[in-house]
């Protein structure tokens, strides 16, 4: 790739504004021909907004497209894939109940006297996808192939109809080992063939193997662009998140914790979690760290029972235990405030005192309601405690702020009175104010004897209230963090793996 | 609490006032009350005592909407425990026994529906269409096939006889709703089932056993089944498998939705859905006394339920609430309290 | 060849039934057992063609014509000789019944017609729907005798061909009859509950039953309700409100006997009756019966004897 040829897409100055968020602000993106281009971010840095935007499934508010320098504006995805930017997501967008060839000549296939000629079609299709290394019968239905082919026939759909730009939105998410190296072939291919190839995917290593350059995008703002060969992976990690590194010390004093609470042994589950061992003490918090998809949230579910460990045992306070479901975690005091708040955790519809009161009430069991007044004690006494902002308690919870809402799912763990607290990404899309108070609170609650377990991609956060971390990669556990050894540098070192995890 | 749960039924009562309104245009004797041989007798007990079925049926119906479920199956169950009881008592058991039979048929299907729906995870629509579809056979082959007829004056009174000169029907629908409604508003029942409606994945991580939740509200259903197929029964004396509770399910289906209570699940009011259901049969009673020519029978209910549903739908709802808005400033305040800026731009 | 056939197969016929008109063998395609008049029609079949010394072979068919064809096409191959067939619709039938001519297999059709040309079939037994409303509407007419009289009506199912004519046939009796009204006429879905929900609407609109002289229902189940609905209002079934109806269920009898009713049509369910001695006498010597046989409406009333009908119509299956 010579660094003199015109880039084939150059953005800039991309803009686009939600009501009160600024998705993306000045975003520049330059695509080469003949090159593989990673899109680097957390969840919400805005790499699905920025493509939405390329492909007109968006429209921007600001700024320019110039595609082989001339400027474009896609009105919707059809007209971009015709201006030459094809994509293909994580989900198959084709039709499973027909042909492989129908698939890839949808909308376009060749005729003969007025009639589809399918021969040809057939034929015609044989010879697309031999150029992409497969060697398959194009008439069979598309849903007898595995996912990874679909994917790669969707890729030929793609580039067949557009062909100068190839968008990749988190191909791989689904696909094992040998599938990854099969479209990474593919992938090499396309490149080539001189096509610019927009890889997105929460995998560093995939990055580092297929791509040439990296734009890495944090809070709608382009951190940087850096070719992937002159740069080290905690750069790159440490430009995601975004973290200055030599701030945050510990705030507390962890002092000596308490008696053993939990422990697991080889605790696992298929498919989601690796065999992990993991001991919890009384008045002790333990963080969680590790990029999107390591598998944080997992443990976490696992030990309340949410996806039950499929193997493993654990003890509770040296009694032999089951964790079988949710009820079984809640009936021995554990609790656990859920990353998807609104998928898992808030019942939309009911007000903000019946979700605060709806776990203790279900461990009470259906006939033994809650007394009036005792439900409004608690409800109050939380508002309070937790200041959640509401206009009253009757107001639906969907109705409050994020912040509030998670203050809400506390107070709902906070009254069930639990031991074990389990908060999987407690500050997540809720405004600095309740961030601060949250923080507080898991340290008040430390303080007071209870045992925390805090999944969380907030270094200073983790940095600021864990007596120890956990740092996870790749679905297992890949290092333990304690005392002075805990900075935002070495879980960021921890994460990305270039030294063995500090003892 | 009180006047939150008026203003909840509000529109069903204004509606059934309507409808009521519209019996008495046609036919001005219809508010007329009188004693025969002990037996108080007007339209507006008609309308109370023939509305037994469907309200029964409505109560759970209610409860099984709430969890965001439907259950097609109950018309087919009536006619299940219809004929369990017509059995009973021709094989020349009490009507005691009668009763506990067809209620214990009753809660057989409603836990092998539940078993379907919370167990297997099938869908609620195809779990409860296996019994809508195989439960009338069944039926048929307790019957034989024929209407089995009996003169047990126990369940001869359960259906057709009268307490205390009122008709036992309206007797058992209102005691099982008062029952039902007590049972589910003053224990936490309510809350639970409304939570798992609303979403379910979030009440199982709270603590909530959805699925035994799900058989017992199927369960009750049953249960509801069980009491209107008695009453179809002992009011005729006789167990009719082919027609007893024949498309029953989707007018207490109806009840329910012109109660105002979501398809959807969640929040439900079973004070609404019996409104629902004495709102279709108004309008049946209207159709009867009415006298038009019966080709005119499912248009003009097919009318009147349109209308319905169109002024409860929240589009019009809303109008509706925008035009009082303006009309008054107190009331307007509170529109543009509950509704942000919206209430503003619509003058 | 053709005729040396048909010359053998003919003397085998003719051969038993002009020595003993027995050991006859019967093919019976029958609908199903929708209703309980379906369930006495197959009884009375059987129970006739025991008595006939003629061997039945029944087929149910489950309300489908594919099936009927089958045990049609299953009745020839057997070389039954004759058939007997309930059609469940009336269309489709060209085929199959040409399938039974060729193999000189008689065919009657009971109780319903089919849309076939008449040399398909040896003849055609139903009862005259019409007619039916006519018996009734005529007992009426002389029950009342000039007196005036307004008439409540409960139709049965909207659409259905029994209803159509069975409120025409009673129309066309009372149309000479000024003093006979039809006041009220709503439909009961021939079913025992309706009428009863739609007996009692008619009682109130009508100033408590007093303004209703008579009801005519389509059939006996729907009087059978309207009977309980009569009785709950305070009045008399059968003396303050006189009732006619079709069909002559064993329940109805019951209730004419004991004064709760006064007069019901009768659709016999023996079509098998008239049909075994059509192809008896086709059987000895070729006679040809009419294409029509129009089975009896009798009419019962409480000067028959409803006990005797009760009792030998109660284990039939109705």
């Amino acid at each position: 790739m010579a660094v003199d040829t015109p880039p084939v897409l150059h953005a800039t100055g991309i803009s686009k504004f939600f009501p009160g968020v600024i998705a993306l602000d000045d975003v520049e993106l330059a695509l080469y021909p003949g090159e593989v281009h990673a899109l680097l971010g957390e969840n919400g840095a805005g790499k699905s907004t920025l493509i939405k935007c390329l492909t007109g499934a968006y429209s921007r508010d600001g700024g320019t497209i110039l595609l082989d320098g001339k400027p474009i504006d896609p009105r919707d995805p059809l007209s971009s894939q015709a201006a030459g930017i094809g994509t293909v997501y994580q989900e198959v967008n084709l039709l499973p109940n027909l042909s492989v060839a129908e698939n890839l000549y949808l909308g376009r296939q060749p005729r003969r006297f007025g009639m589809i000629d399918h021969r040809r079609m057939v034929r015609d299709a044989r010879a697309v996808l031999a150029e992409y290394g497969l060697d398959l019968d194009p008439a069979r239905l598309l849903s007898s192939y595995s996912i990874a082919i679909q994917q790669i026939v969707a890729i030929a759909r793609a580039v067949e109809l557009s062909g100068k730009v190839l968008i990749l939105d988190e191909p791989t998410a689904s696909l094992d080992r040998d599938e990854v190296q099969l479209m990474f072939s593919v992938i090499r291919r396309l490149k080539a063939r001189g096509l610019a190839v927009v890889f997105i995917t929460h995998f560093l290593d995939q990055v580092l193997e297929l791509c040439d350059r990296a734009t890495i995008l944090r809070n709608g703002c382009v951190v940087g662009t850096r070719r992937l060969e002159s740069v080290s992976q905690t750069e790159i990690v440490t430009m995601m998140l975004g973290r200055q590194l030599e701030a945050a010390t510990k705030h507390h004093d962890a002092g000596p914790p308490g008696k053993l609470l939990l422990s697991l042994r080889g605790f696992a589950r298929r498919g989601a979690i690796e065999p992990f061992n993991l001991d919890i003490h009384e008045g002790e918090v333990v963080g969680l760290a590790g990029l999107l998809g390591s598998g944080r949230s997992e443990t976490c579910n696992a030990i309340f029972g949410a996806q039950a460990a499929d193997r493993g045992t654990a003890e509770l306070r040296g009694a032999p235990l089951q964790i079988p479901n949710p009820r079984a975690a809640i009936r021995h005091r554990f609790a656990l405030c859920p990353e998807d708040r609104k998928t898992e955790g808030i019942v939309g519809d009911l007000s903000v005192r019946e979700n605060i009161i709806l776990s203790l009430q279900a461990r009470q069991g259906w006939f033994r309601p809650l007394p009036r007044a005792r439900i409004e004690e608690i409800a109050q006494g939380y508002v309070k405690a937790l200041d959640i902002r509401l206009a009253n308690l009757d107001t639906p919870i969907r109705l409050l702020s994020g912040g509030n809402q998670q203050k809400a799912l506390l107070a709902r763990w906070l009254a069930t009175e639990p031991d074990f607290l389990i908060l999987d990404e407690p500050t997540r899309g809720i405004d600095v104010g309740a961030h601060a108070e949250i923080i507080a609170l898991i340290e008040r609650l430390r303080a007071q004897g209870m045992a925390l377990l805090v999944a969380s991609s907030e270094m200073e956060e983790l940095v600021a209230y864990s007596s120890r971390i956990v740092v996870m990669r790749d679905r297992r556990q890949v290092g333990e963090l304690r005392g002075e050894a805990i900075s935002p540098t070495s879980i960021i070192r921890a994460i990305a793996a270039e030294e063995e995890a500090v003892a | 609490m009180i006047r939150a749960t008026i203003r909840r039924i509000l529109p069903q009562l204004v509606i059934l006032a309507l409808v009521l309104g519209l019996n008495f245009a046609m036919f001005p004797g219809f508010f007329h009350l009188e004693m025969h041989n002990g037996r108080l007798f007007g339209n507006i007990i008609d309308v109370l005592n023939r509305g037994a079925p469907v309200a029964l049926l409505s109560v759970g119906m209610t409860l099984v909407i709430a969890t965001r479920g439907i259950d097609l199956s109950v018309g087919a169950v009536m006619a299940i425990t219809g004929a369990v009881a017509a059995s009973v008592v021709t094989e020349g058991g009490s009507w005691i026994m009668a009763l506990l039979a067809a209620l214990g048929a009753g809660a057989l299907c409603g836990i092998w529906n539940g078993f379907l729906v919370a167990v297997l995870r099938i869908q609620p629509i195809v779990a409860t269409l296996v019994l809508m579809v195989a439960g009338r056979g069944i039926a048929q082959l307790l019957t034989k096939g024929a209407i089995l007829t009996f003169n047990d004056p126990g369940l001869i009174r359960l259906g057709g006889g009268t307490i205390l000169s009122v008709p036992t029907p309206i007797w058992i629908w209102v005691t099982l709703a008062v029952v039902v409604g007590l049972v589910v508003r003053r224990t936490a029942l309510g809350l639970l089932i409304e939570a798992t409606g609303i979403n379910e994945r979030s009440a199982r991580l709270a603590g909530i056993n959805a699925k035994v939740l799900l058989i017992a509200v199927y369960l009750v259903t049953g249960l509801c089944a069980a009491l209107a197929g008695i009453v179809v029964t002992g009011d005729i004396r006789g167990a009719d498998a082919n027609n007893a509770g024949l498309w029953m399910e989707l007018d207490a289906i109806l009840a329910v939705v012109i109660g105002g209570n979501s398809l959807l699940g969640g929040r439900f009011s079973i004070t609404a859905s019996l409104l629902g259901a004495l709102i279709i049969q108004s309008v049946n009673s209207a159709i009867l006394l009415s006298g038009m020519p019966v080709e005119f029978n499912l248009v003009i209910k097919a009318i009147i339920i349109i209308a319905i549903l169109v002024i409860q739908s929240p589009r019009v709802k809303h109008s509706i609430y925008l035009l009082r808005a303006s009309s008054g400033p107190v009331l307007a305040r509170r529109a543009v309290a509950a509704k942000g800026a919206v209430g503003e731009d619509h003058p | 060849m053709n005729i040396l056939k048909s010359l053998l197969l003919s003397a085998a016929v003719l051969m038993p039934a002009s020595a003993f008109a027995a050991n006859e063998t019967v093919g019976f395609s029958q609908i199903g057992s929708e209703s309980g008049w379906r369930a006495a029609e197959t009884s009375v079949t059987k129970a006739d063609a025991k008595e006939r010394g003629i061997t039945l072979k029944f087929a149910d068919a489950q309300q489908k014509q594919e099936n009927q064809i089958k045990a049609i096409r299953g009745f020839i191959a057997q070389g039954v000789d004759a058939i007997l067939l309930a059609p469940v619709v009336a269309t489709g039938w060209d085929e199959v019944l040409g399938e039974a001519k060729d193999a000189d297999i008689p065919v009657v059709l009971m109780d319903r017609k089919v849309d076939a040309p008449d040399d398909l079939y040896l003849t055609a037994v139903t009862s005259d729907t019409v007619h039916e409303g006519e018996v009734a509407g005529d007992w009426l007419k002389k029950a009342e005798d000039g007196k005036p009289c307004n008439v409540v009506e409960l139709q049965g199912t909207t659409g259905a061909s029994v209803t159509i004519d069975r409120k025409k046939g009673f129309a066309d009796a009372i149309a000479d009859a000024p003093n006979i009204k039809i006041i009220r006429s709503q439909t009961g879905d021939f079913t025992r509950s309706q009428g009863k929900i739609v007996m009692e609407s008619f009682l109130k609109a009508e100033n408590g039953g007093k303004d209703i002289c008579a009801l005519y229902a389509h059939n006996d189940d729907m009087a059978l309700g309207a009977i309980q609905a009569i009785k709950e209002a305070g009045l008399k079934p059968g003396e303050d409100i006189k009732i006619v109806s079709v069909d002559s269920v064993p329940d109805m009898h019951l209730a004419i006997a004991h004064g709760q009713s006064n007069a019901t049509v009768e659709l016999t369910p023996d079509m098998a009756g008239p049909a075994f001695t059509a192809l008896e006498a086709y059987w000895k010597d070729g006679t040809m019966p009419p294409k029509w046989i129009q089975t009896k409406s009798t009419l019962y009333t409480q000067d028959s004897d409803n006990m005797a009908a009760y009792e030998r119509k109660k284990d039939l299956g109705y």
